[in-house]
């Protein structure tokens, strides 16, 4: 009977779980917090249980089921509070998997080590949100921050909120602010209709097939309508202003390459703003154990689900965003097939069959949605680019200069950029993009070698640690 | 205006909160000051939750940070718990009685002159471990 050891608790690793337990697996699940659901099941915690939870989430009743099998499921141990903070590479099979499990930052917290059979990994994604000058006031969210506010604690972030970005994403959040008693003054997408319709219509029936999702969507829109939301395409928050919290913020209407339209510039009084221009899928992980990525910076699966290194598995968003009916799938064929089973098994036929349906409306997403380089165009010299060290698009461009724009290593040390504790996790792909358009062809660059090209992805000690805890002695599980 | 917590009695989903009916109370100490909470809330839903925008300040221009990402991620809300510094405010449970200072991490000052040792200057917080 295999160890399958499964990282994120999130709709792609419980999905794992329950198809690795099925097969016969011995399974371990790990996640950083003390709720399963990951980021999309976020909700309110044990101790605060809502009667009409439903009404916050699609799918409620599939998490509660996923959760209910495996907590009344002895063969599956779920470790909450677990972070993993390494992976070894081992030739051609897992490593041994590093983990500390206590309250979140705490000290003194357990030190674990694992050495499974089979890994999955399904850490997920988080926000991407382009900077634009103001982005560091108070006030401020990614689109994630509100929609976990209000999830996991009926919290709302003001009570006059514009929602802005691009993708889908931002209906539910503007949503979930609704139902957490804010008013939502309009969400605001960057991309036109001619994007969208690029985007939604050369197949348009694999948008039947995905019909569960559309429904999905479909509730968001007709929530929309109850509430007078306006929606707006083709507009992007260019500035928020304010002294020591946002005040207000500036729309403006971009071009097909999100680039700002001069004259169109309109003020809007808020009292705060979320902004999400997409995903960054969770790579530290996977990279450290060994994975390799894709030409989208994605990790590269096969059809079992299977990284580039035998017995590694990944699931859901760090895969390709697909939304939770991929994450679903691929968690269920990871599952199945760490665990020893075959992809061709015929109990995995729907999962194969929902797979193919629900990453094509992935890529749609990514083609209607997608970051457009024209962004560029609304940075001033003095807009904040990394929110940790403070360094601004000014400071960038001349440490680029200084260093000949030769390489993003040179820049950093330069500059400072993406070297604060958040280990570039939320300029880090920002900075890459600014490289590319102010050199073109650096050595480092998304088109050279792939070796070069795992930058700032890469974090050798996946999360900060405290030197006590780097000093103990791990015991293994 | 500010952030807010949506009092359970107007809530649809119908927690449970407030004290009467499960779901107790807890105070929590901010730089000395009494703030009350949800059990279960993290510091940064308390936080907000009594109308608190921002608490850290930055290191190099001294500015206001509160919560940005929400999930862990951007470390923007980083806060002293009990003594320990650099904890995430939006991943920590508040737990009755816990003592939160802001944090402000003053940068070290570099002498000018060669073979000077750097002197750092330390902010009202800045005891307590280093991190990896």
């Amino acid at each position: 009977m295999p160890d399958v050891l499964i990282i994120g608790a999130g709709p792609a690793g419980l999905a794992a779980a329950r198809a690795a337990r099925r097969v016969g697996a011995a399974v371990t699940l790990l996640d950083a917090s003390d709720e399963l659901g990951g980021q999309y099941w976020r909700h309110l915690p044990a101790s605060r249980p809502a009667e009409r939870e439903n009404l916050l989430h699609h799918g409620w009743s599939t998490f509660t089921a996923l959760r209910a099998e495996l907590e009344a499921d002895t063969g599956c141990t779920i470790v909450r509070g677990a972070n993993v903070w390494a992976i070894e590479t081992r030739e051609g099979r897992p490593g041994a998997v590093f983990v500390v499990v206590g309250e979140p930052d705490g000290a003194n917290r357990e030190q674990r080590v694992f050495e499974p059979d089979a890994l999955v990994i399904a850490t997920g994604a988080y926000d991407r949100t382009l900077p634009f000058p103001g982005w560091e006031l108070p006030g401020v969210f990614t689109a994630g921050a509100a929609q976990a506010l209000a999830k996991g604690e009926r919290v709302a972030i003001g009570s006059r909120v514009l929602v802005a970005g691009a993708g889908p994403f931002l209906l539910p959040v503007a949503a979930s602010l609704a139902a957490t008693g804010s008013t939502v003054v309009g969400v605001y997408e960057a991309n036109r209709v001619k994007a969208l319709m690029a985007g939604w219509l050369p197949k348009p029936w694999q948008v039947l097939r995905a019909a569960k999702k559309g429904g999905e969507l479909g509730g968001y829109v007709l929530n929309h309508l109850q509430h007078r939301i306006p929606y707006r395409l083709g507009t992007a928050v260019v500035r928020a202003e304010g002294t020591d919290r946002v005040e207000s913020v500036t729309l403006a209407s971009v071009d097909a390459l999100w680039a700002p339209i001069p004259g169109t510039e309109r003020t809007v009084a808020v009292d705060a703003v979320c902004v999400g221009h997409g995903f960054t899928p969770r790579l530290e992980l996977a990279i450290a154990a060994g994975c390799a990525l894709d030409g989208d910076d994605f990790v590269g699966v096969d059809e079992q689900q299977q990284t580039s290194i035998p017995s590694v598995y990944a699931a859901g968003e760090i895969t390709g965003i697909g939304g939770v009916d991929a994450a679903l799938a691929e968690g269920e064929i990871a599952g199945h097939v760490a665990a020893g089973g075959s992809v061709l098994d015929a109990a995995l036929r729907p999962a194969v069959a929902h797979r193919r349906t629900y990453r094509s409306f992935g890529r749609r997403i990514e083609d209607a949605h997608g970051v457009r380089a024209g962004w560029r165009g609304w940075l001033t010299d003095d807009t904040v680019v990394c929110r940790c060290e403070e360094v601004t698009y000014g400071a960038l461009r001349g440490a680029a200069t200084a260093t000949g724009g030769e390489s993003l290593r040179s820049i950093k040390l330069a500059s400072r950029a993406g070297l604060g504790i958040c280990q570039g996790r939320v300029c880090g792909r920002t900075v890459e993009d600014v490289l590319d358009s102010l050199s073109p062809g650096h050595s480092d660059g998304p088109r050279s070698a792939a070796e070069d090209r795992v930058r700032t992805d890469r974090r050798p000690i996946a999360l900060p640690l405290r030197l006590g805890e780097l000093a103990d002695e791990p015991t293994l599980s | 205006m500010s952030p807010f917590l949506l009092p359970a009695s107007s809530d649809p989903i119908r927690p449970a909160g407030g004290g009467a009916g499960g779901g107790g109370g807890i105070r929590i100490e901010v730089d000395g000051l009494a703030v009350d909470g949800l059990a279960g809330q993290t510091i940064a839903g308390v936080l907000l939750g009594s109308g608190t925008l921002a608490w850290r300040t930055t290191s190099k221009n001294a500015r206001p940070r509160g919560v940005f990402c929400g999930i862990g991620v951007c470390y923007d809300c980083l806060v002293v718990v009990n003594g320990q510094r650099d904890v995430r405010a939006c991943q920590r449970r508040a737990a009755d009685g816990d003592a939160v200072s802001t944090q402000y991490d003053v940068l070290p000052v570099v002498a000018e002159g060669p073979g000077d040792a750097p002197t750092a200057t330390s902010a009202p917080h800045a005891e307590g471990d280093a991190r990896a």
